[in-house]
């Protein structure tokens, strides 16, 4: 055990530092906050960028562009964009899932087509997966393919597609084969989301906007040749996207939750309660002092994990603990912020009187998804029980 | 960075395993558990052949000079066995105090014997009051001589010498020293004794002023939760077990999603305060900004995990749970017992809260 950085490690966290210093945009605080189609253009300006300094996607092998890093060094490359407050790539989900899962089963042909255009956000990917029937029961998916000739015809609905309206392509997982064990006769296809008979429809979430859409699939053909991995084998395929998925989640989310109660702690000053500043009550203190606490935990479990992940060379199912373990503080996390903010933590952003400009009735409400997004809690618990713990599938 | 086990240490870990295993079982445990002091001499000079019992100390003293994770795995894994009798009083307490805070005339004297396995000790801290907060401590004493009382002092019977903190410095009394009373308390944990220790006109030897103690505390309290880590994957190892077979309605009660999914916290809880231990053993070692607040952080966790832990376990083992015949109430009142020894997780939460509220922040070592 030793948390002292290698010193590949702080090379590698140096040149990052610097190549930011030169690069990172001084202006992101005026785009923060408009909606996703207006600041689209800028943000995937700057993912270019950053394809350009070969900081897109670090964790990917040397020769698809990225700089085979270490999961450490991935986490050093995010803790290092939480510090100077980069903003997000808007291609996430093409670098940090489905980029991976072509690498590891995709054709060199598919490697050739789609990976360059990934880095440079130049295509846009999202990952249609869930459907109105098949949430947390991936499996039980309904969404229909049928080859005809040399293509596939697809029909079907899926639902809570990220970045569904600004998708070039679509990791699409469908049913090959009705006649099978439900997750037997799945495949991966990669769709061309300008395709005829594709249609998008934004989906408005419960904090009022739409990070998610609906997707309609009316007859869309797909080539054949468009297959990811073996068909019938998507399960396998789509698995092994969802371990990205748990693997590297959390990487980012220790700089941000510590900017979240260090700002938590300045309020506390200034927010009076019986008298005095609630900084001084003690039941404020003990609430904000457990907050702090299991902030570092989740940053040691990371580590751990990380390190075990490097160990053994793939990540495992205990990335589910991570993400019960986030997810979970994050809603407690927003609860005492609301607790500590009383009557003004509801207001929303654009109210004179709101603190922070909103953002505190805006996480409380945006927290509720943490536990359902990414494989819901109970999920995860089903996962650790019968993976981790060997006990019988419950399910 | 790498926040996983050496070899080494994982050598140690496993061994350590084998050794409680193998030397303190249940039956043996609670056959300690029985007697007056849970103290047991063959036992004793086992630990000492292991180099237990000087594990962190100086080479020059009789020690194995290993460092704090390592210290943190060893009690880890006597916590996972429970083991009975005066350890953690001797060895890590009175070890780390005298570590800290002795001359190297003292270290010699008293805790040489304590490396090479030839004497037990304890420390006695708490008064009436009883606080954890040194500043609170009454006893003083004056003209050398002590007068007065010390509650809940972990297996004072028998210390061949008792470390005192009074509120004028740290003394060293001997167990034969006139004037000195031992009296047994009913405690809950029944594998690990506590006493009042009354002195009239006892004389006693100082060893140093109270400055140093924090850090002696620090690694005693770190020391106690890797214990407490021990308890819990004991208790989880054998709640799993319990539920892969024990059958209700047909089918293996771990099959339930009201079972599994506690048997899923239980882990979480397990592993999140494995992390927080490891991780302050590491500070400690390195001497790092954050020591202070990494072990209130894991004694704050590791207090309320290993409750909640014992709660599930008892809970899905149903009614054998509550037997007595089981172990898990064993464990779970030795969860009790450390939960509030050295500053329960309110006491560490106001800790952590001075720090990281009133002057500056709580960081881990940054990446």
């Amino acid at each position: 055990m030793d948390l002292n950085l290698t010193a590949e490690e702080s090379a590698f966290r140096d040149e990052l530092h610097g190549w930011l210093a030169a690069n990172a945009p001084q202006d992101w605080n005026e785009w923060r906050e408009k909606p996703l189609d207006e600041s689209f253009s800028y943000l995937r300006a700057w993912q270019r960028k950053l394809h350009e300094g070969r900081w897109a996607a670090v964790s990917w092998p040397k020769e698809y562009g990225g700089r085979s890093a270490t999961l450490m060094q991935q986490a050093l490359f995010w803790e290092e964009m939480a510090r100077v407050d980069a903003p997000p790539m808007v291609n996430a989900l093409g670098l940090g899932l489905i980029g991976p899962t072509i690498i590891a089963c995709g054709t060199d042909a598919q490697k050739e087509r789609y990976i360059r255009k990934i880095l440079s956000a130049e295509e846009i990917w999202c990952q249609g997966f869930s459907e109105p029937n098949a949430g947390s029961d991936l499996a039980g998916l309904q969404t229909e393919a049928r080859l005809d000739g040399d293509h596939y015809i697809v029909n079907g609905q899926k639902v809570w597609t990220s970045y569904g309206s600004f998708g070039d392509w679509c990791e699409l997982v469908v049913r090959t084969d009705p006649g099978v064990a439900k997750h037997k006769g799945l495949t991966v296809l990669l769709v061309d989301m300008k395709s005829p008979g594709v249609e998008v429809r934004p989906l408005r979430q419960m904090t009022g906007e739409s990070e998610f859409s609906e997707l309609f699939f009316r007859d869309v053909r797909v080539p054949a040749e468009n297959t990811l991995g073996k068909v019938n084998d998507g399960w396998n395929v789509a698995m092994s996207t969802l371990m990205y998925e748990r693997g590297s989640y959390g990487a980012r989310l220790h700089l941000i939750f510590k900017r979240f109660i260090t700002r938590l702690i300045e309020l506390a000053r200034t927010v009076q309660r019986n008298g005095r500043p609630a900084a001084e009550d003690p039941l404020i203190r003990q609430k904000l002092a457990q907050l702090s606490a299991e902030i570092e935990i989740m940053r040691f479990n990371q580590m751990r994990a990380f390190s075990r992940i490097t160990a053994t060379g793939v990540p495992g199912p205990e990335g589910s603990l991570q993400k019960i373990f986030w997810s979970e503080l994050n809603q407690r996390l927003q609860q005492i912020a609301q607790e500590l903010l009383g009557s003004y933590g509801q207001l929303l952003g654009g109210d004179p009187h709101a603190i922070d400009n909103g953002i505190w009735s805006y996480a409380y409400l945006r927290t509720r998804g943490n536990t359902i997004e990414a494989g819901t809690s109970e999920v995860q618990r089903n996962i650790i029980g019968h993976f981790v713990l060997g006990l019988p599938r419950s399910y | 960075m790498q926040f996983g086990l050496t070899e080494s240490q994982e050598f140690l870990k496993n061994s350590a395993r084998q050794f409680f295993a193998g030397e303190c079982p249940s039956a043996e445990m609670r056959r300690l558990m029985a007697t007056d002091t849970a103290y047991d001499a063959v036992l004793w000079s086992k630990l000492a052949d292991q180099g237990y019992t000087g594990i962190i100390y100086p080479e020059a003293y009789g020690g194995v000079s290993l460092g704090k994770v390592e210290l943190m795995l060893l009690l880890e894994e006597a916590g996972r066995a429970l083991l009975p009798g005066p350890f953690f009083s001797t060895v890590v307490l009175a070890g780390s105090v005298l570590d800290a805070v002795g001359t190297p005339a003292h270290k010699k004297q008293y805790l040489e014997p304590i490396c090479k396995g030839e004497v037990r000790s304890t420390v006695a801290i708490l008064e009436a009051g009883a606080s954890w907060n040194l500043q609170d401590i009454q006893l003083g004493a004056s003209n050398g001589k002590l007068n007065g009382e010390k509650l809940f002092v972990p297996d004072a019977a028998v210390a061949d010498f008792l470390i005192v903190i009074a509120r004028n410095g740290i003394f060293l009394v001997n167990a034969e020293a006139r004037g000195l009373t031992i009296s047994p308390m009913s405690g809950m944990d029944l594998t690990r004794k506590l006493y009042v220790v009354r002195f009239n006109n006892t004389p006693v030897e100082e060893i140093g002023p109270n400055l140093d103690l924090a850090r002696a505390l620090d690694i005693s309290t770190a020391a106690l939760a890797a214990e407490l880590v021990g308890g819990m994957q004991r208790t989880l190892d054998v709640t799993v077990e319990y539920a892969k077979t024990r059958k209700q309605f047909g089918k293996p009660i771990g099959m339930f999603q009201a079972v599994q999914h506690q048997c899923a916290d239980m882990y979480l809880e397990t592993e999140s305060s494995r992390s927080a231990v490891y991780y302050a053993g590491w500070a400690l070692e390195e001497n790092a900004p954050d020591a202070a607040t990494a072990v209130s952080i894991a004694k704050m966790y590791c207090s309320d995990a290993a409750r909640t832990v014992g709660n599930r376990g008892i809970q899905i083992h149903g009614g054998m749970g509550f037997t007595w015949e089981n172990d898990l109430h064993l464990y779970y009142r030795r969860a009790k017992a450390s939960e509030t020894a050295f500053g329960d997780a309110t006491f560490h939460r106001e800790r952590i809260a001075s720090m990281v509220i009133d002057s500056g922040s709580v960081s881990a070592k940054s990446a």
